[in-house]
């Protein structure tokens, strides 16, 4: 299949990359691992009139710890996030980037493109609003640091403009007694999922629930936090009736449609399903047992 | 489109240098089947699923169908002929014809780039390493247990050397 004809630029840094998409006009658009883009311009759903490819900036790839903070470049590919040290400190960065399709797209995926691209199906949305993120971007005109719960607007719409461009992703180290779980759960490898559960919580004395985050994926046009169920059990002992209350919530806070991959209240009772399971492993690690969670699917 | 709209594209294709003049639009698997006339690289679902398009750029699998050409300039790609060595198969593909892994063999090239990849990184990958490996390629013919003996084969077979 071909996609619709466009001129193709390299850039070698990314304010030459900026100041290409700004000559270029609003039907330009920057490529980095091309796994979300390249399907959507071959079934001619983007039709982009020209390309800045970034994957040959140098640079953009380190994915380092400092300061609390766990640092990855946008263009660090989700096999290399996989097989990085600094990443695994992290759990659910580590099984995310470990389960994203297949062997072949985490080579080539980037995590800079994954948000950019905020497809409703990625996994990186919903695990790094479970976590405390924030994006660093740049243009010509100065760079910002945006909180990634400013940061999707929509279906494959975010806040950063025409010019703009992710240089690093950045997520806060949790606390101390923290465990998270990430639940994604698909046909088969290749697939996006039907519907994904990330969950990080932080316990307190006595199995309180000192703090929380509940994200669903691929339930809405963008991950979703869902807030009323994290309230359930912020602050609270994790008991089961409360547990229940909270998935009742996550069942309402979800948006799902009908697709291929499912009707909507098929999904509702797999997000339920999944963040149950989350939570129950999110708490299991917080006590550091060693949990092996992940993407989902038959055959695996 | 003019001639001045192409881009050239220089890479190294099984250890030689090739370049072409092509559209941006084109994709890798045209590029090494249409221009490089390497047809052993197949086209299966086209939409970054099925994985016959799989070969290894800078030592990595990628699928070549979601690649535009120019994206590989300056790359060192090996594509399924450039597995064997003086005429002899590679540890991986004499695996495969001797455990029965393929039927139709279409989805064969991109299978064993996988694993030579796979052992390439894990060369005594468990079960579930094997089955991670291969997940991202499709073969509607065997049902996979040949393959998955076949990758076990090789991966023996390639420890011994």
């Amino acid at each position: 299949m071909y996609a619709h004809p466009f001129s193709y630029h390299r850039a070698g840094s990314l304010l030459e990359a900026s100041k290409l998409l700004e000559q270029l006009g609003e039907e330009a658009r920057p490529i980095a691992g091309g796994q979300s883009l390249i399907p959507l311009m071959k079934m001619r759903m983007a039709r982009p009139s020209a390309l800045v490819d970034i994957n040959f900036i140098p640079g953009l790839n380190e994915i380092r710890r400092s300061d609390g903070q766990l640092r990855l470049g946008a263009l660090a590919r989700h096999a290399d996030i996989e097989a990085s040290d600094a990443a695994s400190s992290i759990p659910i960065v580590h099984d995310c980037a470990a389960g994203i399709a297949d062997v072949q797209v985490r080579n080539q995926g980037t995590i800079g493109g994954s948000l950019a691209e905020a497809d409703p199906g990625g996994d990186w949305g919903a695990v790094l609003l479970a976590l405390d993120t924030s994006v660093r971007c740049s243009r010509p005109s100065g760079e910002r640091t945006i909180a990634l719960d400013d940061f999707f607007k929509d279906a494959y719409t975010t806040v950063l403009g025409h010019d703009e461009l992710i240089s690093e992703v950045i997520v806060k180290q949790p606390v101390k007694n923290s465990g998270g779980a990430y639940l994604a759960f698909k046909r088969s490898a290749p697939v996006y999922a039907t519907a994904s559960a990330a969950v990080q919580l932080t316990l307190g004395d006595n199995d309180t629930c000192k703090d929380v985050r509940i994200v669903l994926g691929c339930v809405g046009l963008t991950a979703i936090r869902a807030k009323e169920a994290e309230k359930t059990l912020r602050g609270k002992q994790l008991e089961e009736k409360r547990i229940a209350n909270a998935v009742e919530a996550v069942r309402a806070a979800a948006e799902p449609h009908d697709d291929m991959r499912g009707s909507a209240d098929y999904k509702r009772v797999l997000i339920a399903a999944l963040v149950k399971r989350a939570i129950g492993m999110a708490v299991r690690r917080a006590r550091g047992e060693q949990v092996e969670v992940g993407h989902e699917y038959v055959g695996r | 489109m003019s001639d001045a709209e192409k881009v050239l594209v220089r890479v190294r294709v099984n250890g030689e240098p090739r370049e072409a003049l092509v559209e941006p639009r084109t994709l890798l698997v045209e590029l090494l089947r249409e221009h490089f006339n390497l047809t052993g690289t197949h086209i299966g679902c086209d939409t970054t699923y099925c994985g016959a398009c799989t070969v290894l750029l800078n030592g990595r699998t990628i699928k070549s169908c979601t690649v535009f050409a120019p994206m590989a300039e300056g790359g060192e790609i090996i594509t399924v002929e450039g597995l064997s060595k003086n005429g002899e198969l590679h540890p991986v593909q004499q695996a495969f014809a001797e455990c029965h892994g393929l039927q139709c063999g279409f989805c064969t090239p991109g299978l064993l780039l996988s694993t030579v990849h796979l052992l390439s990184k894990t060369p005594k990958p468990s079960e579930k390493e094997i089955r991670k490996g291969i997940a991202g390629n499709t073969c509607r013919c065997t049902g996979y247990q040949n393959i998955l003996k076949a990758v076990r084969a090789a991966a023996a077979e390639m420890e011994k050397c």
